[in-house]
């Protein structure tokens, strides 16, 4: 309730954004995805071979609620890239086809049909902490 | 100010997406807590994915998420000309 305690965790979340190139919000972790969307969108980045951060909304309800704040977007998950809202798992997937995610990016050369073998890239495990 | 408790039906968000916006088209399946739309509406016309996927969640406002559990999303604006599937290449 306290406005300190919001302000606070959005101003965590708008860092980690600035922060990191490409930053996934999503339900679960990379490792461990707890929804399919969030799953389907892991694997896409892991697909075009960019390491990536991610944070995990689920431990704590507000996470997703100032996420929401601060990109007008109601679902989960979402994707950053250079500060930029890019969008969730529909629109991850439609760029990742069309190779604009490989663009926006920085990988021009789309894997297109030939389908190389998935590396896992390292994920940055990130935690948006909370004081409660 | 509770929701109403009954569980969404895709013609009930088919109904509400057409109702919402302007001259749109649109197909729902889903299983009451899981959907998909696919969207077609000329109000679409020249706005980024982005954009155009948030007229459709605005619909719905807190639904999503919520009662609507989970709504995935695919828009097209619908063609001016002819051509039945182009891709437009750029958007400003």
């Amino acid at each position: 309730m306290s406005d300190q305690t919001t302000n606070t965790l959005r101003e965590q979340i708008q860092t980690a954004i600035d922060e990191n190139p490409v930053i996934l919000f999503m339900k679960g972790t990379p490792e461990q995805p707890m929804c399919g969307f969030s799953a389907r969108t892991v694997a896409i980045l892991q697909s075009v071979g960019r390491p990536f951060a991610a944070v995990n909304i689920l431990p704590d309800p507000r996470i997703r609620q100032e996420l929401s704040g601060v990109s007008n977007w109601p679902t989960i998950p979402q994707l950053f890239i250079d500060g930029d809202f890019v969008g969730g798992c529909d629109i991850v997937t439609e760029m990742y086809e069309s190779g604009e995610l490989q663009q926006a990016l920085g990988l021009e050369s789309a894997p297109a049909e030939a389908a190389p073998a998935p590396q896992a890239s390292e994920p940055a495990p990130l935690t948006i902490e909370n004081r409660l | 100010m509770s929701a109403s408790g009954a569980a969404a039906t895709p013609e009930e968000l088919k109904q509400r997406i057409e109702a919402g916006i302007p001259g749109a088209s649109a197909e729902v399946t889903g299983d009451g807590h899981h959907f998909n739309a696919v969207v077609s509406a000329p109000a679409f016309q020249g706005l980024t994915r982005i954009a155009q996927h948030r007229l459709v969640y605005d619909v719905f406002g807190g639904e999503v998420g919520d009662r609507i559990h989970a709504l995935s999303i695919q828009t097209k604006a619908p063609p001016s000309g002819a051509a039945a599937h182009s891709h437009p290449e750029s958007i400003v």
